[in-house]
């Protein structure tokens, strides 16, 4: 028997609002999360903005015991706990009590590389001959599992708790296994989301790709320019996102509030064949697992209405374009609405996919496509395509019926998760 | 430092590696560590390191071995200050 899927939680830790709420208004408004972060410019990085949320210190303790405070420096386990914890509270569900956990619900939760920080300063401690000072914490704070371990102690839950990662995809792939394990009838709620640490140790490969744009260290808010002719490269962000997918039986039965379904989805890869790479993707396998998506959900490629990109503002965003162009048969004003987040928060890496799964599925909450930030001049190769009016600038009401949401990543990995809105 | 002293020193120490359901009242010198306290045994660890730092020590591995009770761990520190 095969179960349909909804979301009935969320939770969000960007950089550009901690909490629902202040996202859901940073990203009605435009509001940017991009600063300048004078860590940077001391380590002399050619980019010295970033996305990293803002956490104040009397909000830790409201998620963690003075104990887990304790020695902890890994921020990607901070972000993921507020934004897995929120999303958990957000449906509605319960910590398990003391005994036993709850055998029906589990944890994929993803990342790329967790507590950089931690193990830097393990990493000195080991060099200067004092292993033995390192303490009881530093192997959950760096194991990239340590998020999902975390979350399944502190929620108390039974079933599959486990850790994905797939660069860049990580967070929208972490969605679609827990939409398989759900509709597969092996779990009834799956928290899933992905979070990605902050800081000059995660974003430094980046900068010495030189593909982080250089000339807005003075303007941070202007400089992540997805599908804009003046796009230089992605802003580097970090954060975590969290949604709380249920079997439609388990939702009905609490009463819980649905945000939208999950119709379905795809993962795919290129193999570093025809055009694809480690870092660029293969077009076809982009088309194939954008087509796939839709399919799976039910839907022909045209139902698309709605279209979050992944567009981090690099030369390639005219590519995605052309390959969604070409995947959904649509062009000029039959193009769906499409916008990218990144604009807003720069490209959050791990946490990338769950983080705009979040925004995606508050667009159909809201009934709007939320503005493009700094897409005032987009790119000519992207207006050959599409029509200006489909690349909104500021938000819209719209009400997205079939969304798509898609994440790539290094490796020419690629998934598709297909929202809509919910109907009985 | 009198005897007082220390064991108030140890029980804030402990205090912070208590279960959220083990009060500090629970603390007392003949208290096991992990089998009455509950304290998670990975966080026996914690504790040496805390002492070392609170009462400027070195504490070895066999020390950490028969270190079970807060009697044991008092009598492992007298043990340490004398010697330094």
């Amino acid at each position: 028997m095969s179960s349909r899927v909804v979301v009935t939680g969320l939770g969000v830790c960007a950089p550009n609002g901690v909490g629902l709420e202040a996202f859901t208004t940073s990203l009605q408004q435009g509001i940017s999360g991009i600063r300048f972060q004078p860590k940077l410019k001391q380590l002399q990085f050619s980019c010295q903005i970033a996305g990293e949320p803002l956490i104040k210190d009397n909000l830790l303790q409201r998620y963690f015991t003075p104990l887990q405070l304790r020695g902890l420096n890994a921020s990607g386990l901070v972000y993921g706990v507020i934004a897995g914890t929120d999303a958990w509270k957000n449906a509605g569900l319960p910590i398990s009590p003391k005994e036993h956990p709850d055998w029906d619900s589990g944890i994929i939760f993803g990342t790329g590389i967790l507590g950089a920080d931690k193990f830097r300063e393990s990493i000195y401690a080991i060099d200067e001959g004092n292993v033995r000072r390192l303490g009881s914490t530093s192997v959950m704070q760096v194991m990239a599992s340590g998020i999902s371990a975390y979350l399944g102690g502190m929620l108390g839950v039974g079933n599959q708790v486990t850790t994905n990662s797939s660069a860049c995809t990580t967070g929208t792939e972490g969605v679609l296994m827990a939409y398989e394990r759900i509709k597969s009838g092996k779990a009834s709620r799956m928290l899933t989301g992905s979070c990605s640490d902050s800081g000059p140790y995660i974003w430094a490969g980046f900068d010495s790709m030189r593909i982080l744009p250089r000339n807005y260290n003075d303007n941070p808010s202007k400089a992540s320019r997805p599908m804009s002719a003046t796009a230089t490269g992605f802003v580097p962000g970090s954060g975590a996102g969290a949604l709380v997918l249920e079997s439609l039986e388990s939702a009905l039965d609490r009463g819980a509030h649905i945000y939208a379904e999950v119709l379905g989805g795809a993962v795919n890869s290129g193999g570093h064949r025809g055009e694809g790479s480690m870092t660029a993707p293969n077009s076809e396998s982009v088309v194939r697992c954008i087509q796939e998506a839709t399919w799976d959900a039910g839907l022909h490629v045209t139902d698309i209405d709605t279209v979050n990109g992944h567009l981090t503002a690099t030369s390639k965003d005219p590519l995605e374009i052309r390959n969604w162009s070409n995947a959904l048969a649509g062009s000029g004003t039959d193009f769906p609405f499409v916008n990218s987040f990144k604009g807003l928060f720069g490209h959050c890496l791990a946490a990338a996919g769950s983080i705009e799964c979040v925004a995606s599925v508050l667009q159909i909450e809201k009934g709007q496509v939320f503005g493009n930030k700094n897409c005032e001049d987009p790119h000519p190769e992207i207006t050959d395509l599409v029509h200006p009016s489909r690349i909104p600038q500021k938000t819209i009401l719209h009400q997205p019926k079939f969304l798509a949401k898609a994440s790539f990543g290094f490796g020419d990995v690629n998934a598709c998760v297909i929202f809509s809105a919910f109907n009985d | 430092m009198t005897k007082e002293e220390k064991y108030q020193k140890l029980r804030e120490i402990v205090t912070i590696y208590l279960p959220e359901d083990v009060k500090v009242e629970a603390i007392r010198r003949e208290s096991h560590f992990i089998n009455e306290l509950n304290i998670n045994s990975a966080n026996l660890v914690d504790i040496v390191l805390d002492v070392e730092d609170a009462f400027d020590i070195t504490l070895e591995n066999e020390d950490m071995d028969q270190m079970q009770t807060v009697d044991d761990a008092l009598q492992i520190i007298d043990k340490k200050l004398e010697a330094s």
